[in-house]
């Protein structure tokens, strides 16, 4: 029996990405439909009636909700290639930890990052560096985050990676002046291609914003 | 075997839960009661990142968050297991587990903050309580199925914690004509024996839940009271 794989998605979600690289790591073959967050689809509205959000993976049907945890899932039904996640549950653990900590701590400081203006960005963009210095320190001299291998840490970070034009040019500071491991981190991952191809253009990303700040009437 | 360590403190609903998973699957291990106004070096040295309780350690290894905590137990002694087999399913238990993480903050204010901003916190918990209910539970018995798994441990707090909130704010969320299968649950879920055994006394519970209301009133900018 053929799988049949949709993912509901936005161009810019970094929470999107994570599923788009974790499908392309396992060389799934997928419907990659694209969401207008503003008139959002039936279908979306009824496969994620709980949060209404993207991304949402459905897979014969049945919808799995939340990028992290679809991560995992593509990672469990197709065990064949491409580990994700260690098979050791301390490393497992760990890598958990920090996926965790990616969702926790980083979107909510890097919207401020652009979205505020004056003492509130200032400090955005102090916790924000900070932020990124203590995964840099976790990462330390291994190639990815779960060692040798690219794996679930790697995964919830990198998408933000598009992202960081946007910050740096309405923040006004550099990330890589502060962070040039964490910067040397990205660009490997960026050699693979399902990372590649499937982070959105970092100019495309920053217009994005740009308008979104129009809309709010903040430029 | 490798000595399994558990640094906690007596009201969190969050250590509790790691309590509950490792006494379901018969794990010995340590417990280490913490005082938060005067961490250990341990628990400094074991979770640097947060310096937070619950932490488990296993064999010196530190393992942090409740929920990644939970599901290192889960990997590790699978006797008794408490997320279901098929990968489907196990997502679906795992999206209601990060459901209530994500709806905490709501319940947080419920129990911190008075005038308008409880009022509305009283409006989301409800619907939060009414979504958990209708489409997390539904008609099972437990979250898990026929028997209780990590879904309801982390909602275990909703079973004990809850109702002291409600009597130190004054405000009833959890009514049985308005959700009477959560209520039910409470019920089914508090026999449960490992449950039962391990909660902590609700008339101290009670008095603790007095004193930190009182001290969140307190701390509100005044035009909140």
């Amino acid at each position: 029996m053929a799988d049949e794989v949709i993912l509901l998605d936005f161009w810019p979600s970094m929470f999107g990405m994570r599923v788009r690289i974790a499908l392309a790591e396992k060389g799934i073959e997928y419907q990659y439909r694209e969401e207008d967050l503003m008139n959002k689809s039936p279908l979306l509205l009824k496969m994620n009636p709980v949060h209404k959000k993207i991304p949402v993976l459905i897979h014969n049907g049945k919808p799995v909700c939340e990028s992290l945890i679809a991560v995992e899932y593509i990672d469990e039904v197709w065990k064949d290639k491409a580990q994700i996640l260690p098979s050791d549950p301390y490393q497992r653990a760990q890598a958990r930890f920090w996926a965790d900590y990616v969702d926790k701590k980083v979107n909510a400081v890097a919207r401020n990052v652009w979205a505020t203006k004056g003492e509130e960005q200032e400090a955005a963009k102090k916790e924000f560096i900070e932020i990124l210095k203590v995964l840099e320190g976790e990462l330390g001299d291994k190639p990815y985050f779960g060692g040798e291998t690219f794996g679930l840490t790697d995964i919830s970070l990198i998408g933000y990676y598009c992202w960081f034009y946007a910050y740096e040019t309405f923040g006004i500071f550099s990330i890589e002046s502060e962070c040039p491991k964490l910067i040397a981190w990205a660009k490997r991952c960026m050699e693979k291609e399902s990372v590649s191809k499937s982070l959105a253009d970092p100019h495309k990303v920053y217009d994005f914003v740009l308008g979104m700040k129009k809309r709010h009437g903040q430029e | 075997m490798e000595e399994v360590k558990v640094y906690g403190v007596w009201a969190s609903p969050y250590s509790q839960k790691v309590i509950w998973a490792l006494k379901l699957k018969g794990v010995k291990f340590d417990y280490i009661e913490e005082d938060l106004h005067n961490k250990s070096q341990k628990l400094l040295q074991y979770n640097p990142v947060y310096k937070k309780i619950p932490v488990l350690v296993h064999g010196e290894k530190p393992v942090a968050e409740s929920v990644v905590i939970l599901d290192y137990i889960e990997e590790t002694w699978p006797e008794n297991p408490l997320l279901p087999k098929d990968a489907y399913e196990r997502a679906v238990a795992r999206f209601w587990i990060q459901f209530g993480q994500e709806k905490s903050p709501t319940f947080h204010a419920f129990f911190r903050t008075a005038g308008e901003q409880q009022e509305k916190a009283v409006k989301e918990a409800l619907e939060v309580l009414k979504i958990l209910e209708e489409k997390g539970l539904g008609d099972k018995k437990f979250f898990g199925g026929n028997n209780i798994g990590l879904v309801d441990i982390s909602f275990g707090w909703l079973a004990h914690w809850l109702e002291g909130m409600e009597e130190v704010v004054g405000i009833k969320l959890m009514e049985p004509s308005t959700l009477p299968r959560l209520h039910k649950w409470i019920k089914n879920f508090k026999e449960v024996p490992v449950i039962q055994e391990n909660l902590p006394d609700p008339e101290k519970l009670l008095a603790y839940f007095k004193v930190l209301r009182e001290k969140f009133v307190r701390d509100l900018p005044s035009n909140d009271q």
